[in-house]
């Protein structure tokens, strides 16, 4: 199901959400002489995604930097400039290759204000890209985002929408430890309204981006649009879905959707990470430690197959959650209890 | 390509060559005493002794100002030391106190100072080069200078030491880090500690190449090696690596050739090394090379050697002390220091 086409409201301001994400760069470069951007292939090229497109052209190769293939040293780079006073931005084409520098970010980005007993902090933020649906097969499709959101120390970002593309960066800028945030390769060509002045989004809570009284729907990131594809089609069913976009992925604002279920007693959560060891594992977890009594259903959960992603986009699109999965898991929910 | 820098005759100043000698035997006899408090349980974890290689950070780090900044391995007491944080504060981080340096979090392979630029102490072999490269690049970046692709130095940089062993050299970090430095021409100064194994494993069983200042220097850094059991020689090199890195000549590589005289840990049986060749580099004790070279030129008898020792065992009996009476830290503030205080709402 095509996201680009979503209606946007008539007489705003539009954009995509690559363009939101490099006004949030051109902002904050020009805000703050110590940030700067570095990775593979942002700046004569423009980014693999074209979101830092014309940035070195406004702001010299010295703030958009160019690195060689060598994933942990520009990451590992990011933290020692992050340690000497600087705010890097370190963009990693795609959350793949972050294995690559995993050692940097968790035995260091994520550690050394504890290891250090407080006295180092590593304001560094990452951004990558996420996510499969694009035919790209197995080393190209993860969504392991999860994995990084069982890391202590590290504040994982989720932005699913054209205000917190655009608003995320600079709250990420401003914390005084690592922030990745991680942007679902469908988004990119996402059009929406643009904020004017944009809008102060903060990276503390989830959202609750369809209100709803009979089921409550937990997600993010990439599988947003289809989890409101799929409210839709349980609203054409009499079922009244809330969807509640988690937007951060640690620290899990519990709260917003603890708050949601007990309203509802239904849930199902909806992520693109493999099911076992999944971010729908925790939240499911803790809906039963803190809401056992208020569900009338056991939690559903829709994931992508547990397969290295296949290429052929028949099987690729058999492994991925849809609008049409979770509509069904709800149903299941539903009927329930 | 590479170039073997000999000690340079008849240079030591007296006064210099006591202090070193000094420097060396405080890092010995600490270390010595941590082997020893290590048996007796008072230390835990991993515990990677210096003993035998305290040339290399006395004379590496003799070129160093307050300003630069140090990035060291899991082996890296006598930097720490050297550095200028109290024997006492490291030791209490041995015990697992409060008044460590790091409250009882980091332990010996994690050692940190703020105040002192010193940025650890690092468990995981290579890791600390990124690191290392990205607070040069700050620190360049801070200066006015430029630092990126085909750009000339810049004068008057603070300077980044970044210690690492031979192991580090076959890790891909390596060489990540020594083309990203050259590539933007960062005032960082890379040590390898080259003690000729790799926790077990011989230098000939992981290098194709055991010459590894050939390695950095494919990377168009000046690469020299350098006897590591003589400070003299190490001074006299580092001081010319870093007197460069700092004029804006680029990286440096020093490849300096040591020896642990302990085993890898105190875990290490040492059952990968023969006997004999411990004892031929044990002739070359670097401690002794340089006090027979000052009872040469009569700077150094039997009672000034007795000084120097009667010195550092006080001061490791008040660190012992100090560790001793040192409080262990609340359980209550165990989640403490995993994100800033004052940080998000």
């Amino acid at each position: 199901m095509s996201v680009g086409t979503r209606a946007v409201p008539t007489g705003a301001a539009t954009g995509t959400y690559r363009e939101a994400l490099r006004e949030a760069m051109r902002d904050a470069l020009r805000r703050d002489d110590r940030v700067f951007l570095m990775g593979e292939d942002v700046g004569a090229y423009g980014g693999a995604f074209a979101v830092s497109l014309g940035l070195l052209e406004e702001f010299g190769p010295d703030r958009i930097r160019d690195t060689p293939l060598s994933e942990s040293a520009f990451v590992g780079a990011g933290i020692g400039a992050a340690l000497g006073g600087m705010r890097p931005i370190v963009e990693i084409m795609t959350v793949n290759f972050s294995l690559l520098a995993l050692d940097q970010l968790l035995n260091n980005a994520a550690t050394l204000l504890h290891m250090s007993g407080g006295q180092y902090n590593v304001p560094l933020v990452v951004r990558m890209t996420t996510g499969a649906g694009r035919q790209l097969a197995a080393q190209h499709s993860h969504s392991l985002e999860g994995w990084y959101a069982h890391i202590p120390g590290l504040r994982i970002l989720a932005p699913a929408t054209i205000d917190d593309a655009r608003g995320m960066l600079w709250p990420a800028l401003e914390d005084p430890d690592p922030v990745l945030i991680f942007e679902h390769g469908s988004l990119y060509n996402v059009s929406g309204a643009l904020s004017d002045p944009p809008a102060e989004v903060d990276i503390c809570h989830a959202a609750i981006r369809r209100p709803g009284a009979d089921l409550t729907l937990v997600t993010y990131g990439g599988t947003l649009p289809l989890t409101l594809d799929a409210a839709q089609l349980l609203a054409a069913e009499g079922c009244d879905a809330e969807v509640v976009d988690l937007r951060v992925l640690r620290p899990l604002d519990t709260a917003t959707f603890l708050e949601s279920v007990r309203r509802t007693h239904r849930a199902v959560v909806i992520d693109e990470g493999w099911r076992s060891g999944s971010l729908a594992a925790e939240v499911s977890a803790r809906l039963m430690e803190e809401a056992f009594d208020d569900l009338d259903a056991p939690v559903g959960r829709v994931c992508s197959a547990e397969v290295p992603m296949p290429y052929a986009r028949h099987m690729e699109q058999a492994a991925l959650p849809s609008a049409d999965k979770v509509a069904e898991a709800a149903r299941r929910v539903l009927a329930g209890g | 390509m590479t170039v073997i820098l000999p000690a340079p005759r008849g240079s030591l100043g007296t006064g210099t060559g006591l202090l070193w000698l000094r420097d060396m035997l405080r890092i010995r006899r600490f270390e010595e005493t941590c082997a020893q408090l290590y048996s007796e349980t008072k230390i835990r974890g991993f515990l990677h002794l210096y003993i035998g290689e305290e040339a290399v950070a006395v004379g590496t780090m003799e070129a160093l100002t307050p300003d630069d900044s140090v990035v060291a391995t899991y082996r890296e007491h006598g930097q720490a030391l050297l550095r200028g944080i109290p024997m006492k504060v490291i030791l209490a981080e041995f015990y697992g106190r409060a008044e460590g340096c790091c409250r009882g979090r980091g332990g010996s392979m994690h050692l940190f100072d703020r105040t002192r630029r010193f940025f650890g102490g690092n468990g995981i072999v290579a890791a600390g080069l990124p690191v290392a490269v990205g607070l040069a690049l700050a620190e360049r970046m801070q200066s006015g200078g430029p630092g990126r692709f085909g750009d000339p130095g810049h004068v008057g940089d603070n300077v980044v030491a970044c210690y690492f062993g031979d192991g580090a050299v076959a890790e891909g970090e390596f060489h990540e880090s020594v083309n990203l430095a050259a590539l933007w021409r960062l005032p960082v100064v890379f040590f390898c500690e080259n003690n000729q194994y790799a926790m077990g494993t011989a230098l000939a069983r992981s290098h194709s190449q055991t010459n590894l200042a050939i390695k950095a220097a494919s990377y168009e850094v000046p690469a020299w090696q350098v006897d590591g059991m003589d400070v003299e020689a190490v001074a006299s090199a580092a001081a010319r690596a870093v007197e460069a890195v700092r004029n804006g000549a680029g990286p440096h590589f020093l490849e300096l050739l040591t020896y642990r005289f302990r085993a890898h840990s105190m875990y290490d049986p040492d059952r990968y090394r023969d006997k004999g060749e411990i004892e031929r580099w044990r002739a070359r004790d670097p401690i002794s090379i340089l006090a027979d070279r000052l009872r040469e030129a009569g700077a150094l008898d039997d009672a000034g050697m007795r000084g120097i020792e009667d010195d550092v065992a006080a001061e490791i009996a008040a660190a012992v002390a100090f560790a001793e009476a040192g409080q262990p830290e609340s359980v209550a503030d165990l989640t403490r220091f995993v994100t800033s205080e004052g940080g998000q709402p």
